[in-house]
């Protein structure tokens, strides 16, 4: 056992640091750190910059532009990038199609995709969840026909996040509907948003927010040579994809920066005539939370510490479930603070609100999801349950 | 950055375990051995001490072995696993700490070594009624008395006090301060009235009557070294909390994976699974946090600090499992004949000898707004 971390691991921690908060434009980075939404070209502008230096996808093979990393040097990486506010890599892209073209495309499709994923010169969205298909992703009911040299897609998916900016769309259809299992049946196939009989409807959220979707396909022709691996081994590659997608979910480095943020906004509203930061009950809340959050930063560390052999350490159920609620925790205490200034949310120009307090209810809205995607808290309870304790 | 033990501390805590495993291999054996006294078996302290156990922490030179808050921790655990009454705590890493930090030669000599080898039980008495988890003493005053000192006033509960034959006691000293004293068991003017506490240890009302006690060290104010002491000792009682919360949750899943109402099992009720993994992540998050807590110790960091933020965690972790591993037992759980009510009434004792969960947050409340982030790699923990 030993805390510090090795001298190479401090220089690479530091190397990391100085290059998120110095490379990265200190626009997009306030911007992140004031919970607005970026455009498609500041997402664009910041993965760009990590490309160029080889920082955007370091779990990918070397081949495609990985690093040959440890888990705890990408960990580093991704906690310092999430400290320093600097938009992560678009997940759709480096997270979750890039690997699996890596892992299961074919050398055409790798070389097609891989650098254009890479360099965010594709935007990808996710076609997975449908109306009735949502923890029980399996029941999906798109379908694709082959036909010819084509598969003919129909059906509809939802919850397709940042749907509007993309350009591709990976997707999960059912191709043998008689499969014995349902899981059987699935295929990934990638195709353009733009394809003909491709219709997309923005979702309004309750933070006013428009960042899902439905996508609905209606006899979308799409060539053979976009199917993803081999014809009904889809569910693998989504459990490939999923899996890669609990990565990172903790989100350690966010909340932290929330909590910073938090203290700061405690100083600077007055109750009773002396600062939020001075009453005991704020300040505990506060310490509680941040005590809760180191406990879960040392579990991130224990499980990329000791994930080196390839098994998933059983405490990494923990770390979508905790770090989903600090997340949410973290954003309700700073519409607390906020109080009566909350209700705010959409005022203009003129107003003398402070921004954080007029964004601290749309932040806190839009992040009741966390507990919800990404495999929701209950099922990772019932992982819980059920790999660990043998219930 | 390395969570994992070492091949000689895995192979330390085997040894543990395997021999308290013989100790109390079952609850009954446990109930057994608290209800005679002295509350725990010596013949079990002396095959501890056999096993070098009992002098883990002190130097070679003072006759232990001159290991590390990593081992203490290992066996602190282990003791916890099983419920071992044996006062290892009290006696090797509180009186124990506060003798290896303060006492001269000759006191290092002779009573760290009587520790280390099962001969002398010593305890810390502090706790004054009326107070409460402070560093500080108030009710028992030491006055100078020729070479020597005496002591006036009551201390409770001491935990094995009735036993110990060595007593370390803090005690306010002409000018201010709080000092520390030895006092032998068999001390004129010593009264102590021992009784069986509701974990099934023991604790002692302990008065003195201008008992003849003699300076820990070269005297003066030692508060600061009560509270580096106090805070080692609630990193070592997390430990053992860790080894109880540890067998409770088991114990419970087991209980769900047999137990049957409605004609099944009760597994197969998710209203309780799901407790069951609330339970997993509660003690999860209580490991990371009083391993590092004993890192931050063995790399010379701010240990009260650290001390403060395992006491808050496991604390908020002992109740959860605690009450929620009798509640999904059922009525067996509050019996005494069944096990696991036991270790709720353990972890209970834990969270309220040295400072409860929220007695931690306050303190870390009082600076919470004086840094902006923590780095539990950085400083002031590495």
């Amino acid at each position: 056992m030993r805390l510090r971390l090795s001298p190479e691991l401090e220089a690479f921690r530091e190397e990391m640091r100085t290059f998120f908060t110095t490379q990265v434009p200190l626009e997009i980075r306030e911007r992140v750190a004031a919970h607005r939404e970026l455009s498609k070209e500041q997402y664009v502008e910041a993965q760009r910059v990590l490309n160029a230096a080889g920082l955007v996808a370091p779990h990918w093979p070397v081949a495609w532009g990985g690093k040959d990393w440890t888990p705890l040097q990408r960990h580093i990486w991704r906690e310092e990038m999430q400290l320093a506010c600097v938009p992560e890599p678009l997940a759709f892209n480096t997270s979750m199609i890039g690997p699996v073209i890596a892992a299961f495309g074919n050398e055409e499709q790798k070389a097609r995709f891989l650098p254009k994923t890479a360099n965010l010169d594709i935007w990808w969205c996710q076609g997975f969840s449908e109306p009735d298909a949502g923890s029980d992703l399996a029941s999906l009911r798109t379908t694709a026909v082959r036909d010819g040299d084509d598969w003919v897609v129909n059906g509809q998916k939802t919850w397709t996040t940042l749907g509007q900016h993309a350009d591709w769309i990976f997707c999960l259809v059912r191709t043998d509907p008689g499969a014995e299992k349902k899981q059987r049946g699935i295929s990934l196939l990638v195709f353009p948003m733009d394809s003909p009989g491709v219709t997309l409807r923005p979702i309004e959220l309750i933070d006013g927010g428009f960042e899902v979707n439905e996508v609905f396909f209606e006899d979308v022709r799409v060539p053979a040579e976009n199917l993803i691996g081999e014809e009904n081994r889809g569910w693998d590659y989504a459990k490939f994809l999923l899996g890669n997608e609990r990565v990172g979910i903790a989100r350690v480095g966010a909340t932290k920066r929330l909590l910073a943020q938090a203290k700061e906004h405690a100083r600077q509203i007055t109750a009773d005539g002396r600062p939020l930061a001075e009453d005991p009950r704020t300040a505990a809340r506060i310490a509680e939370i941040e005590n809760e959050l180191v406990a879960l930063e040392l579990t991130a560390l224990r499980v990329v510490a000791n994930s080196a052999d390839g098994k998933p350490h059983p405490a990494s159920s923990v770390l979508k479930l905790r770090g989903s609620e600090l997340q949410q925790a973290a954003t309700e205490l700073i519409v607390d603070l906020a109080g009566p200034l909350s209700l705010a949310s959409f005022a203009g120009e003129g107003s003398d609100v402070p921004d954080w307090a007029r964004a601290a209810t749309p932040h806190y809205l839009n992040y009741r999801k966390v507990s919800i995607y990404g495999g929701s808290n209950e099922v990772q309870r019932t992982i819980i349950a059920g790999s660990i304790l043998g219930l | 950055m390395n969570f994992d033990y070492d091949s000689e501390q895995n192979d330390l805590r085997e040894a543990v375990r395997g021999l308290l495993a013989r100790a109390y291999a079952d609850s009954e054996q446990r109930r057994a051995v608290v209800k005679a006294e002295p509350g725990f078996d010596e013949k079990t302290w002396s095959r501890l001490a056999e096993m070098g156990l009992l002098g883990l922490p002190f130097a070679e030179e003072d006759g232990g072995m001159g290991a590390g808050p990593i081992e203490v921790a290992i066996v602190a655990e282990e003791i916890g696993r099983v419920l071992a009454p044996e006062p290892f705590i009290e006696t090797v890493v509180l009186a124990g700490g506060l003798i290896a930090a303060v006492g001269t030669v000759e006191q290092r000599g002779e009573i760290l070594g009587g520790i280390s080898e099962g001969t002398t039980i010593a305890v810390f008495a502090h706790a004054e009624p009326g107070t409460r988890w402070s560093p500080t003493a108030a009710g028992v005053t030491a006055t100078q008395s020729g070479d020597g000192w005496t002591l006036t006033g009551v201390k409770e509960p001491v935990p094995s006090g009735a036993r110990a034959d060595v007593l370390v006691v803090s005690a306010v000293v002409d000018g201010g301060g709080t000092g520390l004293f030895l006092v032998r068991g068999d001390a004129s003017g010593l009264t102590r009235t021992g009784y069986r506490t509701h974990d099934g240890t023991r604790a002692a009302h302990v008065r003195f009557e201008s008992t003849p006690a003699v300076a820990l060290g070269t005297g003066g104010d030692r508060t600061a070294a009560v509270e580096r002491a106090l805070a080692e000792t609630r990193i070592a009682y997390g430990h053992e909390a860790l080894g109880a919360m540890d067998t409770a949750l088991r114990t419970t899943a087991e209980y769900l994976k047999t137990r049957k109402q409605f004609g099944v099992t009760l597994n197969k009720f998710q209203a309780l699974t799901f407790r069951a993994a609330d339970m997993y992540v509660s003690l999860e998050q209580a490991r990371s946090m009083a391993l590092w807590a004993s890192m931050v110790q063995d790399a010379g960091g701010d240990v009260v600090q650290a001390a403060d933020r395992a006491r808050l965690q496991v604390s908020r972790a002992s109740r959860h499992i605690g009450k929620e591993a009798i509640q999904l037992h059922g009525g067996i759980g509050v019996t005494a004949e069944y096990s696991v009510g036991h270790y709720t009434s353990r972890l209970t004792a834990i969270d309220h000898l040295l400072g409860d969960g929220d007695w931690a947050l306050a303190r870390l409340a009082a600076a919470v707004d004086s840094y902006e982030t923590v780095d539990p790699l950085g400083a002031p923990y590495a």
